[in-house]
């Protein structure tokens, strides 16, 4: 973990209101590990007060940086406008990250949920170094939503029908599983809850390992605040911390 | 020039290297931020709040941030006392710094054995007894909204300990001077102004509160003005020292509490933006006696000159 006030360089729309902003940080890019993220801030005073967390979206050349986001709230609107040569303190890389080390895996099956594409982008090309084939099921509402880039064998579900499969990510998913589920495969997801909820449902129906990445709100991002309690499944009222124990959970383990 | 500047400070013959402390439940126990600061630089850590047993706290959502400041409830999660013992302290009593147990309980008698279990360790330089906390006996009041119990209290946990014993006070009361005079003669060493002041924040599309607890307790920059007022009302109702605490976020805050009678400060919220804060309060309450020619940071001790009002005209825009 380490602390750095960074450079933007850059700042784009990607869709009608997703941002990416990239800033540099030679040690980040270095140590990011696939579902990790950054914790960062770019103003002073007060309000917003707190930093605002984010998965690392992208990684080049191992100096640069990138993070995606809508504009939802005072901190994203600030982000939003960031151009480049402004300044971003940024700490990281925190959690835990996606464990890529599983007995056998062949295949690694990658669900995306809306901005849940974010940590997608970094955890393909760490599998493919370790030769692993990936598919990727990406949802969004619309197809104006989708945000495909630095995927692989990519199919698409949206909401409203305009883009590929209409329905959830989940139910594409369920329907090419078994053609997928030749060798021993892996699912990795991150989006909204009800997403996580339906994929982890359909991971322990079929006995499929599943990874899943949580968002939620957060205060320092690195255990000190106790702000960001995530139920376990043990039945009892038991928690663990999403930045630290998380942000990804073994799907079996955790309530979402 | 800034070696020159007194900055230690001394509790009921336990010295600290400055006046400038991390608040309980806002630096863990100690060892969650060595890879961003070096805890020598401060006074001291108050460890997060410790129970007799592991506690697992509130469920979600425990923290929404508000106009320039937070609203927690946390629940008092900890690891419990024995696994403090076992696991931190070792560590933590190597970090060249203070080390402030606090202490939750649930009951008096909870309080007493948990404060007893920390006597015997070395290691553990002082005590902050958080009241805040739902006592049992009473149907949940807290211990710190009623004066005889906060009294009774600290009446109990005197005779057991040898070292340093701090009441945090709740500025969630009427006179929050009288609670200070009362933990004064049963014996307190000192008293920590303030803890959280209570608050509320509804999502107003789904009506429901936005905490899992309702309400839930306001840190932050926005309680400053707040806690200085009660740091100024309580230092002149005692004569043991006050540690200032409420939305500290650099040293010209920090220099607010001592001026209004703070012998010592405790960062709090801060930490979670900039975990290097308390570093920079230290080393910027020292520059800053240097350039004023102040050779002992306890000359700013309640030194706010009251006499007459200055203007600020040429500051306020």
């Amino acid at each position: 973990m380490i602390q750095e006030t960074c450079q933007v360089t850059g700042t784009e729309l990607v869709t009608e209101e997703t941002f990416v902003v990239s800033f540099e940080s030679k040690r980040i890019a270095e140590t990011i590990q696939p579902g990790q993220f950054v914790n960062v801030r770019s103003w002073f005073g007060s309000d917003p007060l707190l930093r605002r967390p984010f998965s690392v979206y992208t990684v080049d050349r191992d100096r640069f940086v990138s993070i995606l986001f809508n504009v939802v709230g005072k901190g994203t609107r600030i982000l939003g406008g960031l151009r480049k040569g402004d300044l971003i303190d940024v700490i990281g890389p925190l959690g835990t990250p996606f464990n890529l080390n599983l007995n056998g895996m062949k295949t690694a099956v990658l669900v995306g949920g809306g901005l849940g594409v974010a940590p997608l982008p970094v955890l393909t090309s760490r599998l493919k170094e370790k030769n692993v084939r990936v598919h990727t099921y990406l949802g969004a509402r619309s197809k104006s939503q989708l945000i495909p880039s630095f995927l692989e064998n990519l199919s698409v579900a949206t909401d409203d029908g305009s883009s590929g499969f209409h329905g959830t990510v989940v139910d594409l998913l369920e329907r090419e599983l078994p053609e997928l589920d030749q060798t021993p495969v892996a699912l990795f997801g991150c989006g909204p809850n009800p997403m996580l909820r339906g994929l982890s449902a359909l991971a322990s129906k079929k006995g499929i390992a599943c990874q899943i990445s949580l968002e939620g709100p957060m205060g320092c991002g690195f255990g000190i605040c106790q702000g960001c309690p995530v139920r376990l499944s043990t039945g009892a009222e038991e928690y663990v911390l999403m930045c630290r124990e998380g942000p990804v959970f073994d799907s079996t383990l955790i309530e979402v | 020039m800034s070696e020159q500047v007194k900055t230690a400070f001394e509790l009921k013959g336990v010295s600290f290297k400055n006046r400038v402390f991390v608040a309980s439940g806002t630096f863990g126990y100690g060892d969650e931020c060595l890879d961003l600061i070096d805890p020598s630089t401060i006074g001291g850590i108050v460890t997060k709040s410790l129970s007799r047993k592991r506690r697992e706290g509130n469920p979600p959502d425990r923290i929404v941030e508000t106009a320039g400041g937070m609203l927690n409830s946390i629940g008092l999660a900890n690891i419990g006392v024995e696994a403090f013992v076992r696991e931190k302290l070792p560590r933590v009593k190597t970090l060249g710094t203070g080390v402030v147990a606090n202490i939750a309980a649930s009951s008096i008698d909870e309080y007493c054995e948990v404060l007893e279990m920390l006597e015997r360790e070395e290691g553990v330089d002082a005590f902050e007894i958080n009241v805040s906390c739902p006592n049992v006996r009473e149907g949940g009041l807290s211990f710190g909204m009623s004066c005889p119990l906060t009294e009774e209290l600290t009446r109990a946990l005197r005779p057991r300990t040898r070292k340093p014993l701090i009441i945090k006070l709740t500025p969630n009361v009427s006179h929050i001077s009288e609670f200070a005079r009362a933990v004064e003669g049963a014996g307190a060493d000192a008293v920590s102004v303030i803890n959280t002041l209570i608050g509320l924040a509804i999502d107003v599309e789904t009506r429901k509160p936005k905490l899992s607890t309702v309400t839930g307790g306001l840190s932050g920059p926005a309680i400053k003005p707040v806690a200085l007022a009660k740091v100024y009302e309580v230092s002149r109702a005692v004569s043991i020292p006050v540690f200032g605490i409420g939305g500290i976020s650099d040293a010209r805050d920090a220099i607010e509490f001592l001026l209004a009678g703070a012998s010592a400060v405790q960062i709090g919220t801060a930490n979670f933006v900039d975990p290097s804060t308390a570093t920079r309060v230290a080393a910027g309450i020292e520059s800053y006696c240097s350039r004023h020619g102040i050779v002992d940071v306890s000359d700013l001790i309640g030194a706010m000159d009251a006499s007459q009002r200055v203007s600020v005209v040429d500051t306020w825009l």
